[in-house]
């Protein structure tokens, strides 16, 4: 971890694009407060509307997985082909299914 | 899981890189890697950020509101491309503090184009065109570099720097059809900056240190002067249509290689204002650390409000 850093903490940025899609991460600003946070996000990240909402989390509340258990963590979907529509048979003629 | 071996974990970062995926943060990698990446991307910030200073030297005398409104917004974007940069710097495990402190204390470089100063109102003109043209060029590259914050950070500049080149060449094209004293003008800018912005893709292959590893590494994936070549072959037909000449006996079309010949750079001069020496490097840091040094109490301003509204939340 890098050492102490007067900048302020850091906020990861995500960005809604449109009304009604999924929020992206968009980069990260540092920030004293939320607030803050969210003027600089907005100043950074939307010069051109690139959204219309923006939600800033502190940089060290954010939990992710590990790339070194990418294998293990994700094993339990990897064998289950009956998850997806293709494993089943339909047969020819049947509509709307 | 069990542990990897040295040998093992490095055997399949290079095959990540090679296969075309990306290395993440919190992905293993290697130590020379990411310092070179350190490098490479505070460096980058850095020209950003004074980049702006150039540019500045116009805002007051813009010859007109569309002019300003757009040289300002330009600005600001550079302003905005530094804080990309850091940000994807700091996932390499370097502060904030640490990346500029490095820089104002004059132990990192920028690119020493910025050291070149802006004599005139066409030289606003002749850094879009060809500055931001040299720019644009390397960054198309990096978009794909095998660092995914890097490359993110590449592909969200690319699409905002087009504007930049385009109003830098509608300068020079409304003086190269105004009076002769205007298009003289633009020819001076020319002269000047065509060389400075063929030095901004570095030293010939074969003196550029750091290309092996990094091409390896899949962060350059193509050579300076194949990135010089692109960038002049695309620049002279519109250096041809606005009507001015590239400072350069020895440029001459090609037929055979399909490319222009071009003459040799000045790498002396290239050496001594990469070394400091250059026409405005002083100028350059010491305006970036007074502006630093002038902006603390903005900072600690902030700092108390924001501890302030805290403990009355408390």
């Amino acid at each position: 971890m890098a050492e102490q850093d007067t900048q302020w903490p850091l906020w990861e940025v995500f960005m809604q694009s449109k009304s009604g899609q999924p929020y992206k991460h968009a980069g990260s600003v540092h920030a004293a407060d939320g607030e803050m946070a969210l003027e600089n996000a907005r100043d950074v990240y939307t010069r051109r509307n690139e959204g219309t909402s923006i939600w800033v989390v502190p940089a060290n509340a954010i939990v992710a997985s590990t790339p070194e258990e990418v294998g293990s963590f994700f094993d339990p979907a990897n064998d289950k082909v009956y998850r997806h529509p293709t494993f089943y048979d339909v047969p020819e003629g049947v509509k709307y299914l | 899981m069990p542990e990897l071996s040295q040998l093992e974990l490095e055997t399949r970062f290079q095959k990540k890189i090679d296969d075309n995926l990306y290395i993440e943060p919190k992905d293993w990698m290697l130590e020379k890697y990411r310092q070179n990446l350190l490098r490479q991307i505070s460096q980058h910030a850095h020209s950003e950020v004074v980049g702006m200073l150039p540019e500045a030297n116009w805002i007051t005398r813009a010859p007109n509101l569309r002019r300003k409104a757009a040289l300002l917004a330009k600005i600001q974007d550079e302003a905005g491309h530094g804080l990309y940069l850091y940000s994807a710097a700091e996932t390499l495990g370097s502060s904030r503090e640490q990346i500029l402190n490095a820089f104002l204390t004059g132990k990192a470089k920028y690119s020493s184009i910025f050291n070149y100063p802006t004599l005139t109102w066409a030289d606003i003109g002749a850094i879009g065109w060809l500055v931001d043209g040299a720019a644009i060029i390397n960054q198309v590259m990096l978009q794909r570099a095998s660092y995914g914050p890097y490359a993110r950070a590449m592909i969200r500049i690319c699409r905002e720097e087009s504007f930049h080149q385009r109003q830098g060449f509608e300068i020079l094209l409304t003086l190269c059809r105004g009076s002769k004293d205007q298009k003289a003008m633009a020819q001076d800018a020319l002269n000047r900056w065509w060389w400075p912005s063929l030095m901004m893709f570095g030293p010939h292959d074969k003196d550029s240190p750091h290309t092996g590893d990094m091409t390896k590494w899949r962060v350059k994936r193509e050579s300076n002067d194949e990135l010089r070549q692109k960038f002049i072959d695309r620049t002279v037909p519109q250096a041809d249509f606005l009507g001015i000449t590239m400072p350069d006996k020895d440029l001459k079309w090609n037929e055979t290689t399909g490319h222009y010949d071009f003459g040799e750079i000045n790498w002396e001069e290239f050496n001594q204002v990469v070394s400091g020496n250059g026409p405005c490097n002083r100028e350059r840091m010491n305006a970036r650390v007074k502006a630093h040094t002038d902006g603390k109490w903005v900072r600690d301003a902030a700092t108390a409000y924001a501890n302030k509204k805290r403990n009355k939340a408390a």
